[in-house]
């Protein structure tokens, strides 16, 4: 086993972890605010 | 008589242990119906290019020099020069979701989001174990639970495993059934499993519709640029089919393109299943860390959803975490099919779909953030 790896396996996690969640969030919010635009002008 | 044997002697252990391996991908293809667009491929490709000599394989024939075998050619140019092959497949696929019940419940999209710690904690067990960097991630990337990323992810970072991680890949995509409901039940209680969900259907719009793929592209085509190729052709092909004046090209995506091209990816794949790079103990490593990746992702869905449900008034059904995974449709429809099981009035397909589909997003997302991380680390 090399520990750099693990190190770097680690941080990998943290960053990709963190990275899904930063994207998944914004389009979450994005959506939100989308369908309240669209169906206002629907309506 | 010699010129007749010399294919027969020249056979070797290991080539018979990949017949072996092909003819079981056949045989759960065609009788147990495990992913049998892919798997058939890959099994009867296997097959060809592990015959001795095999003429599927660049060759270089005495008196004559070198000959191009078609299996080879079409590995280069349409995985290893270009990714093609994987790329075309995500125009389909995108032509072929549906993202209305997420629309309608963008909550759900953190359950896509969650699901794919499995990636991530397999990455680390593979480095714990002993693989490079590249070759740890490439591995990791199984727990996409995505055929096409895995094989797109492991090919850009030049993973000496190729072959193996898609059989993996695609081998427990179509053992979802078996995975989750074990680890869903390990996780939850049957109270939990009975949580019923509202479901507030909401007319999208059209132009939400849309407007949604190119958001998508943009969004995580800045966030992790990597990501571009993969979230890109995923959402053109959800534009075509949205868009309302390319119902032809839609229909093909969805139909044509995606049988074409699943029929070659299969077969093509099958280069990186020759003998000498196949049978080794670190394939079987890698089956052992695929299992580990899918459980990590349902897991993690599931105890998202459950801490979900220490701060919400709306309850969630915390398998509803567990259809997180890219799995597309099969993982949606396991959780449908426990929560009958668990109650015949429970019906959470819609939410569980939407949890479904953000995870096709996610996983896209996370192929790209993978090679964005890594290129980073080893730059």
């Amino acid at each position: 086993m090399n520990t750099q790896v693990v190190y770097q396996a680690l941080e990998v996690m943290w960053k990709g972890m963190l990275s899904i969640f930063l994207v998944i969030i914004v389009l979450t919010v994005l959506v939100y605010i989308m369908n309240k635009i669209t169906r206002e002008k629907d309506n | 008589m010699n010129f007749l044997l010399e294919g027969i002697l020249a056979i070797t252990p290991s080539q018979i242990v990949m017949y072996l391996i092909g003819i079981l991908l056949i045989y759960l293809a065609i009788k147990k119906d495990l992913e049998p667009v892919l798997l058939l491929p890959m099994g009867f490709g296997c097959i060809l290019v592990n015959l001795p000599l095999s003429g599927v394989l660049n060759q270089t024939l005495s008196g004559i020099g070198e000959t191009s075998g078609i299996i080879q050619w079409m590995f280069e140019v349409g995985i290893e020069a270009s990714e093609a092959m994987p790329l075309l497949l995500f125009i389909g696929i995108g032509a072929m979701i549906d993202f209305g019940p997420l629309l309608c419940n963008p909550k759900m999209f953190l359950f896509g989001a969650a699901a794919q710690f499995g990636i991530f904690a397999a990455v680390l067990v593979a480095a714990l174990l002993g693989f490079d960097l590249k070759d740890a991630a490439s591995i990791g990337i199984i727990g996409a639970a995505d055929g096409p990323t895995s094989i797109l992810v492991s090919q850009v970072l030049g993973s000496n495993y190729v072959g193996a991680i898609a059989v993996v890949a695609y081998s427990y995509m179509a053992l979802v059934p078996i995975i989750q409901p074990l680890v869903i039940k390990a996780l939850t209680t049957k109270k939990e499993r009975r949580i019923t969900m509202k479901y507030k259907p909401a007319n999208v719009s059209k132009k939400a519709r849309i407007i949604f793929p190119i958001m998508v592209t943009f969004v995580a085509g800045l966030v992790a640029p990597m990501s571009v190729s993969l979230v890109g052709f995923l959402m053109f092909g959800n534009l075509l089919r949205e868009c309302g004046v390319l119902d032809k090209l839609s229909d093909t995506a969805q139909n044509v393109l995606s049988n074409l091209v699943s029929l070659l990816l299969g077969i093509t794949i099958s280069f990186s299943m020759r003998a000498e790079s196949f049978v080794n103990t670190q394939t079987l490593l890698i089956l052992l860390i695929g299992l580990a990746a899918f459980i990590f992702d349902t897991a993690a869905g599931v105890l998202f959803a459950k801490l979900m449900n220490l701060f919400s008034k709306e309850k969630v059904n915390p398998m509803i975490g567990a259809a997180g995974i890219s799995a597309f449709p099969m993982s949606a429809r396991v959780v449908q099919k426990l929560a009958l099981k668990e109650d015949p009035g429970n019906i959470i397909i819609m939410q569980a779909t939407a949890a479904n589909v953000s995870g096709q997003i996610a996983s896209v997302v996370a192929g790209g953030v993978i090679l964005n991380v890594v290129s980073g680390l080893l730059g």
